[in-house]
């Protein structure tokens, strides 16, 4: 590997209303090399990559390209000075031909020789190894296929830095061996290739070196052989290694009795979502949870539970009773509540009003020929807004415009309204204030104590150590470890988390 | 005082403008403040025989009532399909044709000169009604599981909807004689108004009270605004998109019977022809997005009687009825410009600034 920088960023800062987004980072890349872009949600993983793109302009900072300063006001003109981007998504068009997604939107004049256009396109293909036909139809290709191709076209478009934006987040493992087999072909090359991705072991499959980032800010970079997993996941939380934190005892845990089942209990539950088969279960008056970085498959698990995928194995019972979980109907039925992940897509609707939001679930339960009266919804709605001080001027007021806070504690108000027996929470706290983010907390104990169940998940370990009795490991989609009394400490979890070195691999 | 008096009526405008009743009033008015300014006798009822011998009412208002309550009848379920389906149903004047030749082959027993109806009107209204449900859960089904938008998914019907009508009478036209079957789309004797206005009438009490006692309201705006949390809510959003095209369809078949009652026979062609773009101009023109989520009923209705009085106000300045739909362009731009965020925006802010004004 040699040292020639190829691309240089340097003190980019960047700023939005409200928002520091990136806060003087400097990034080095090297010609022939892979260089992993690690960092938890809203580290400033995709600002740097926009911002190097021309999807964003910088407000500070400078950017060289081999030793000569650039100017990147869009993405034409990144393209021009040779960054290429190849998105999670696939941005080709699936009804063209292969040759022709190549080539599109790069032609000039109104000219186009399609034969000399179909054999370069072969010549691409071959020499990169894609086991495609320049002329056959793009959606007649795997997924994977699609995604060499959107890489080929940028390779051919003269790119120095290839920039991979999490391309393997759709593909299985024999896809993902090809699409590595391309990187190495292209870093051999010379091209410099900056890879995002959550799957840690990608990273050390491939990578050569790793940038970490967290809050808008570099951490650091290292060279992947000094950096071991339990490292590079210490830094992307921000926990030094050995922070012991007391799991805080004030709260009186619920006292279960003897011979009781678990509430929820689940065998080998797979999902449509790829997640593996797990198996799964909570007490009475547990409060347990899923960790793991973004896209171990911690959201997929309950989704899973809550029947909110499609379920395509395993059995589950409650309270010791068989029970099927088809779709999210049949778990409210049996007592389960569900919030989940993404509050705007798939929790508030955001026109209805709060009132209408909030009895939504339980009105549903409650049967379409039997809607609540005027007097009882109102008498719920007035009931919760005050039960957890959600500030809303009034019940009528639609709920996109409350605060992310208020609209998040609506929803927990619309489960709790269900009186479920299991509540699910899947990142209740993500991005509000700190004072409902308390709140939450408070309330998921109290609940525990008074005999509910519940699943909690947050991206903040901090959050999960005071709240959970148990924590259940996710790497991968796999549950790689469980976790309870004295190992339930954040460098036994992070050491857990990052896996693959045997001292640590496997707790319990 | 006077100040205060003064932010009194702007807050009252303010309200006005921002209600849904504001598109569908201020066109209310216009019409009638240009009607009555052209040429009053517009507005003027007499009292006339009809060829049945009746005293019956007549005059443009009635004109309106009557054929206004037919497009009253389709607004109610084409406003539920917009608002759970996110998209308007294109093919209902082609399922009129379709559920309006259904009920005369029931009525006619397939002999086009039948001298006597052939089963009670009811029974041929009721075998109707389920047909034109069939093929609203046809459409409901493409719309809801082949996730295919719903002006293409109703395409299909628009374009062989008719077809289907003619052939269900071996393409023969039938000729009802029994006076009784006129009575549905003119007048009952001894009632001078014409019947359709209280069969919508009966329509707007059915779907009142369904709304008031089910969940149609609140499941149809939840998985309009936001299908996903809809579905986790325990909700089927497909089942709910086919229920509303089948009311659509119930409304059809009301219409359809209205329509062949009025000529006591059909024409395939002709037959509520354009009927769907006054029906999906009704919703818009009752303030309703087209993009689904949250609708009115109330507005939505308001808004059939309006196109209707647009078109007789069309009609009585001698525009040809080939013409009508130019003219009736012109509305929808108005309209869909009127509902664009883009220029709401604009209104808004401009609202504000007035305000910051008075308040300076």
């Amino acid at each position: 590997m040699s040292d020639n920088i190829l691309l240089q960023m340097k003190n980019i800062h960047k700023r939005f209303p409200g928002v520091y987004a990136l806060q003087g980072v400097d990034f080095k890349l090297r010609a022939g090399e892979i260089h992993a872009l690690m960092g938890e949600n809203g580290a400033g993983k995709s600002t740097l990559i926009k911002v190097l793109t021309g999807v964003y302009t910088k407000d500070e900072g400078e950017i060289s390209i081999e030793g000569s300063p650039v100017a990147i006001h869009s993405p034409q003109a990144a393209q021009n000075v040779g960054i290429s981007t190849v998105y999670q998504e696939i941005t080709l068009c699936p009804n063209l031909s292969v040759a022709e997604n190549m080539f599109i939107g790069r032609t000039a004049g109104l000219g186009q020789n399609w034969k000399k256009m179909n054999s370069d396109a072969e010549k691409i293909l071959q020499s990169l190894d894609i086991p495609a036909k320049a002329t056959q139809q793009l959606s007649s290709c795997s997924i994977a296929v699609q995604q060499m191709v959107a890489i080929a076209r940028a390779v051919d478009m003269d790119c120095k830095v290839l920039i991979l934006d999490e391309p393997t987040s759709s593909l299985d493992e024999s896809e993902v061996a090809k699409l590595f087999k391309l990187m190495r072909d292209l870093k051999g090359r010379g091209v410099g290739i900056i890879f995002v991705t959550h799957f840690l072991d990608q990273v050390y499959e491939v990578c050569d070196r790793i940038t970490v980032m967290r809050d808008g800010q570099l951490v650091g970079e290292y060279v992947i052989e000094d950096l071991p997993r339990v490292q590079l996941v210490s830094k992307m939380l921000g926990k030094e290694f050995n922070d012991m934190d007391d799991i805080s005892g004030e709260y009186q845990t619920y006292e279960r009795k003897a011979d009781e089942k678990p509430v929820f209990e689940a065998k080998g539950l797979a999902s449509e979502s790829g997640i593996k088969p797990f198996d799964f279960h909570i007490d009475k008056g547990e409060v347990n949870g899923f960790t793991g970085l973004l896209g171990s498959g911690r959201s997929e698990c309950v989704r899973a539970i809550f029947g909110a995928d499609k379920v395509t194995g395993g059995s589950v019972k409650m309270n010791g009773k068989d029970v099927k979980i088809r779709k999210p109907l049949d778990a409210m039925r049996h007592g389960i509540a569900y919030l989940p992940e993404d509050r705007k897509v798939d929790g508030i609707v955001g026109d209805l009003s709060v009132r209408d939001n909030l009895i939504l679930a339980a009105q549903v339960l409650k049967g379409f020929l039997k809607p609540f009266s005027k007097a009882e919804a109102n008498k719920f709605a007035d009931e919760y807004i005050k039960l957890l001080s959600i500030k809303t001027a009034s019940a009528d007021t639609p709920i996109k415009s409350l605060s992310g806070g208020n609209q998040q504690k609506v929803i927990v108000a619309r489960w709790l309204l269900t009186h479920p027996e299991y509540l699910i929470l899947d990142e209740p706290t993500r991005g509000i204030d700190v004072g409902t983010k308390t709140d939450i907390q408070k309330l998921v104990l109290k609940l525990a104590s008074e005999g509910m169940s519940v699943t909690f998940i947050s991206s903040e370990l901090d959050e999960m150590l005071r709240t959970c009795s148990r924590l259940v490991v996710m790497r991968d989609l796999n549950v790689v470890g469980e976790l309870t009394g004295q190992d339930m400490n954040q460098s036994k979890v992070m050491s857990t988390i990052a896996g693959g070195e045997k001292q640590n691999a496997e707790s319990k | 005082m006077q100040n205060q008096n003064k932010s009194g009526v702007s807050v009252f405008l303010g309200r006005l403008v921002r209600s849904q009743y504001f598109i569908p009033l201020t066109a209310l008015l216009l019409l009638a403040v240009f009607n009555l300014i052209a040429d009053p006798a517009f507005f003027k009822i007499t009292v006339t025989t009809n060829s049945a011998g009746n005293r019956v009412l007549a005059g443009t208002p009635i004109t309106i009532l009557d054929y206004g309550s037919e497009l009253a009848i389709l607004a109610i379920g084409m406003t539920l399909v917009t608002a759970a389906a996110k998209g308007q149903d294109i093919s209902v004047g082609a399922a009129v044709a379709i559920a309006g030749s259904f009920i005369l082959r029931m009525l006619s027993g397939g002999n086009a000169n039948a001298a006597t109806l052939q089963m009670p009107i009811i029974c041929a209204f009721l075998l109707g009604c389920i047909v034109a449900m069939l093929f609203g859960a046809f459409n409901g089904v493409l719309v809801a599981f082949f996730k295919i938008q719903p002006m293409i998914a109703t395409l299909i019907l628009y374009t062989a909807g008719r077809s289907i009508a003619a052939w269900f009478n071996n393409n023969e036209l039938p000729i009802i004689k029994d006076a009784s079957f006129s009575y549905i789309g003119g007048f009952i004797p001894g009632i001078p108004i014409p019947t359709p206005f209280f069969i919508m009438v009966i329509c707007v009490v059915i779907i009142t009270l369904v709304l008031k006692f089910t969940n149609l309201r609140l499941y149809a705006q939840a998985v309009g605004i936001n299908e996903n949390s809809a579905r986790l809510n325990g909700l089927n959003p497909a089942a709910i998109k086919i229920l509303s095209f089948v009311i659509l369809g119930l409304c059809v078949a009301v219409v359809g019977l209205i329509k062949v009652s009025r000529v006591s026979s059909i024409n395939y062609s002709v037959i509520a022809k354009d009927i769907e773009m006054d029906a999906i101009l009704a919703v818009a023109l009752g303030g309703n997005s087209l993009s689904g989520g949250k609708f009115n009923m109330a507005t939505s209705i308001m808004g059939a009687y309006i196109i209707q009085f647009l078109t007789q106000t069309l009609y009585k300045y001698k525009v040809p009825s080939e013409a009508l739909p130019a003219y009736k362009a012109v509305v929808v731009i108005v309209l869909v410009i009127m509902s664009a965020p883009t220029v709401r925006e604009f209104f808004s802010s401009r609202m504000k600034k007035v305000k910051v004004k008075e308040v300076a």
